[in-house]
């Protein structure tokens, strides 16, 4: 899994059956400084906001099992809202 | 999920079994603020009304099997969806 932070919404009303009635969260990736580093568009099942730090989970089979399908090209899902994040010892602001 | 600009189509009639059916599209992978990143790759369509220069999303790697009516195709890349709107915040360091 991955610590991000939700940057935005996708509105998609033409997608693959599966993601129809998920909402679309467009999720900013950090590495264990804070630093930036990449992005990834996730299904959401946290009732997740725009601002949020979160956990993302980027597995095929972990995100189906979640959303509990068999089969669906489904990777990323946020599975998490982060509270707080401590890193050696210090409690790191979130962004 | 990431976000890609479809640039065009790929015709191939000589295709392995199991890609049958199955449509190309040259998708340039965009940034978190859609901006080109990245070397453009082929991926097939999962929903089949990309057209050029629509904004869509594609999934990566074995999901991308996964993404076509007919389960376990081949593919490596797969368009899932067409963005009607996507709303970023600029990242904190960088000015938008």
């Amino acid at each position: 899994m991955k610590v991000g932070t939700v940057a935005g919404t996708v509105i998609s009303t033409i997608n693959i059956p599966l993601l129809d009635e998920h909402r679309l969260l467009l999720c900013d990736l950090q590495d264990v400084d804070g630093n930036a580093s990449g992005y990834t568009i996730a299904v959401d099942v946290v009732d997740a906001g725009v601002g949020d730090t979160v956990l993302i989970l980027d597995e095929g089979s972990s995100a189906r099992q979640i959303l509990g399908l068999d089969h669906g090209a489904i990777r990323a899902v946020v599975v998490g809202i982060v509270d707080e994040l401590v890193v050696d010892g210090h409690s790191r602001p979130l962004t | 999920m990431h976000l890609g600009r479809v640039m065009g189509s790929v015709v191939a009639t000589e295709r392995v079994p199991g890609l049958d059916g199955v449509r190309f599209l040259i998708v340039q992978p965009l940034d978190r603020a859609s901006r080109p990143e990245g070397d453009t790759l082929v991926a097939a369509d999962g929903v089949s009304m990309a057209g050029p220069g629509e904004l869509v999303y594609f999934v990566a790697s074995r999901e991308a099997a996964e993404a076509l009516p007919e389960r376990f195709v081949p593919v490596d890349h797969a368009i899932v969806g067409i963005v009607d709107d996507v709303h970023v915040r600029p990242l904190h360091d960088e000015e938008e």
